[in-house]
């Protein structure tokens, strides 16, 4: 697979026609540690009160576009607009940002309350200004009871909300969140997802979210942009990056466990588009396509999700040219609780099948496997773009 | 009782300590050597109570027969420095006036080189960190005359700025060292939080940093007040013979070569010069220990 031509392909302008239109405006950014570029030629608008996910592999870029957007780190080139100023040698604390982080970062030394009124006691409020402020975040996270204690006496969640508070004390446009969650436990890292979504439903504020998370990406963005490479691959909302994902990379990204790829070649005669593998041969009829060229004999990528595979027979139908069934056996059961995975082959290509835990299947079963055709993605297998 | 025969036979619970003869000869070994250290001190003390009468007999290792602090009062304030006869008394008062200020600034400064070079990394820093380290390892001996022609150029050789100062350049590359090794390992989004919170250099650092590293400023000053307490080289040099500290004034008791040896007031001298690095080890040695593993483990 030629991944670098995928990710030439996948540079895209994301561009408003001017940077006042956008609440953050990055433009042709490049950043570079000698020889080595980590953003090249990255543009990107964010609107005003959207909530926008960088999601990628560690190494792809993500944090490094969000240090760069707080001021945090040298830009090699291009420039940054924030509520429509343009703040490429602003200092952080002139960019109008509130930033959480994945340490949290507090002050060890301060309490609580100290903590979140350190940057307006620097910016020299006057001391009821600094009050009230300090008050209303608090009231808002719920840290009332926490204001005296030192960040040493407070647990992992109430460490983060008091960095949040930190942040809402400022009264910015544009928060910026850098795996604010990663540090802790599954339990609360759920509980915390759903406040930081309730906190962006009530304040309407343009915020920035970094993960490698995707269960995070998917459930709070209004908009996730996949990153690698310091390239976004895709920038769309969760439901279509999920469902139309532009590339491989993206496919096989999203997704736990990942979307099956099945290797075949194109095939076609009139109208009538189908994709061999092996002995099979797959129409593609129910198939969206989304504007690659389909030449006959090309090599492409079947990508089907493992929910959006049934187990049953033939005898189910054939959905109007939705469904295709093949023969399989069952080589091995995962139960995870909810469902249970399935894993099989498809003309000697694994395969993997979401399923109901109710069952009851066993080891080397005999299954007819139905693929959804409707809801399947066609990539090209040289270039790794969606056809 | 029935469990101490299971216990015996049938493995449980915590395994039970047994006096081996190798622990026994290493216990022996521990309270030998102690003695042996010890035994110096003992002299010291014992003599410095004695009187002359009592030293001339000779038995080292009595106690004093007939007890009394006149050698301790003598070496305090009359003994005889050279020319001047007032005890160390004189020499304290330098000590002191040399040892804080010195302690003071050569940590600030290092604390401050230690904090820039960690976390506000500029063009060359890695350079700058790396000459000091040399500066470290160089043996000091090799800069003191430079430095008396570059004092003595500018009128200030043999001043208490001259040794002051002197100790804090000698100072700066370990003090920074120690404040840059632990700066750098503070997590590096506690400084990036400041800065979005619009703290700058020095807020940063008297804010943030500087209430962070109490355990290094405390290894600091130990390190410094033994180290420039007990200096007797520099002081010699720079110090100038009205500021001369302690040290060189305990040297210039017990050298005094008129007449017999007072043994007594030399050793009460002694043990008063050695008093205040003595005092700082019993007084902050569970600090020091835990300065310096909490460096160890975080660096």
């Amino acid at each position: 697979m030629a991944t670098t031509e995928m990710e030439k392909h996948a540079v895209m302008a994301h561009r408003a026609t001017s940077p006042d239109d956008a609440s953050v405006s990055i433009r042709d950014l490049i950043i570079r540690y000698g020889a080595m570029t980590v953003l090249d030629r990255m543009s990107l608008d964010i609107g005003k009160g959207e909530f926008l996910v960088l999601l990628g592999p560690s190494g792809c870029g993500k944090s490094t576009l969000l240090n760069a957007i707080a001021g945090l780190l040298d830009i090699s080139d291009g420039e940054i607009w924030i509520s429509g100023r343009n703040v490429t040698w602003d200092e952080p604390k002139d960019r109008g940002i509130g930033m959480v982080f994945q340490s949290y970062a507090l002050y060890p030394r301060m309490s609580v309350e100290d903590n979140m009124s350190f940057g307006l006691r620097i910016a020299g409020l006057p001391k009821k200004e600094v009050k009230e402020r300090t008050a209303k975040a608090a009231r808002i996270l719920q840290l009332e009871q926490l204001l005296k204690r030192k960040p040493s006496e407070l647990s992992g969640g109430q460490r983060q909300r008091v960095a949040i508070g930190r942040a809402l004390v400022r009264n910015v446009d544009v928060f910026l969140f850098d795996e604010p969650l990663s540090n802790l436990d599954a339990k609360l890292r759920a509980e915390l997802r759903i406040e930081i979504k309730r906190l962006h439903q009530d304040l309407g504020n343009t915020m920035i979210y970094v993960t490698h998370d995707q269960i995070e990406a998917m459930t709070l963005a209004d908009r996730i942009a996949v990153m690698k490479g310091g390239v976004i691959q895709q920038l769309a909302p969760p439901h279509e990056v999920y469902n139309k994902p532009r590339n491989l990379f993206v496919a096989g990204f999203i997704g736990s466990p990942s979307m099956n790829f099945l290797k075949g070649r194109l095939a076609i005669s009139g109208d009538d588009i189908a994709v061999g593998i092996g002995d099979l041969k797959i129409p593609m009829r129910a198939y969206e396509r989304s504007g690659g060229d389909f030449v006959d004999g090309a090599e492409v990528v079947l990508g089907v999700r493992p929910e959006h595979i049934i187990l049953g027979g033939a005898s189910l139908g054939g959905e109007g040219g939705r469904r295709f069934w093949a023969p399989g056996k069952i080589e091995m059961v995962e139960p995870t609780g909810a469902d249970t995975m399935i894993w099989s082959k498809l003309c000697g290509q694994s395969a993997t099948i979401r399923v109901s835990a109710d069952l009851g299947l066993h080891l080397g079963d005999a299954i007819e496997i139905g693929l959804d055709l409707g809801r399947a993605s066609l990539f090209d297998a040289e270039t790794g773009e969606r056809l | 009782m029935t469990s101490a025969v299971i216990n015996e036979t049938h493995p449980r619970g915590p395994r039970p300590s047994r006096l081996t003869a190798g622990r026994a000869g290493v216990y022996a070994f521990v309270v030998v050597s102690c003695l042996f250290f010890l035994m110096p001190l003992y002299i010291m003390v014992v003599t410095s109570f004695k009187t002359q009468d009592e030293i001339r007999m000779s038995q080292i290792f009595a106690l004093p027969r007939n007890f009394t602090v006149a050698p301790w009062i003598e070496a305090w304030s009359s003994a005889c420095t050279g020319v001047s006869c007032d005890g160390l008394k004189v020499g304290f008062v330098n000590s002191v006036t040399i040892t804080v200020p010195a302690v003071i600034l050569s940590i600030l400064a290092g604390a401050i080189l230690g904090y820039s070079l960690s976390l506000w990394r500029t063009k060359g820093s890695n350079l700058l960190f790396g000459l000091l380290l040399a500066g470290a390892f160089l043996p000091y001996q090799i800069f003191i005359y430079p430095l008396v022609r570059v004092y003595a150029y500018v009128s200030l050789y043999g001043t208490l700025f001259n040794i002051i100062t002197v100790h804090v350049i000698f100072g700066l590359p370990v003090m920074t060292l120690l404040f840059r090794n632990y700066f750098a390992s503070v997590p590096i989004e506690l400084f990036k939080a400041a800065r979005v919170d619009g703290a700058g250099f020095w807020r940063i650092f008297i804010s943030i940093m500087l209430p962070l590293s109490t355990p290094m400023v405390i290894v600091a000053v130990i390190l410094q007040v033994t180290g420039i307490w007990n200096d007797f080289l520099l002081g010699t040099v720079f110090a100038g013979q009205t500021h001369w500290p302690m040290t060189v004034q305990l040297n210039n008791i017990v050298n005094t070569t008129q007449g017999t040896r007072a043994y007594n007031v030399d050793m009460a001298a002694t043990i008063l010069t050695a008093a205040v690095p003595l005092i700082i080890y019993f007084v902050s040695g569970r600090w020091f220990v835990r300065g310096i593993a909490a460096g160890a483990v975080k660096g």
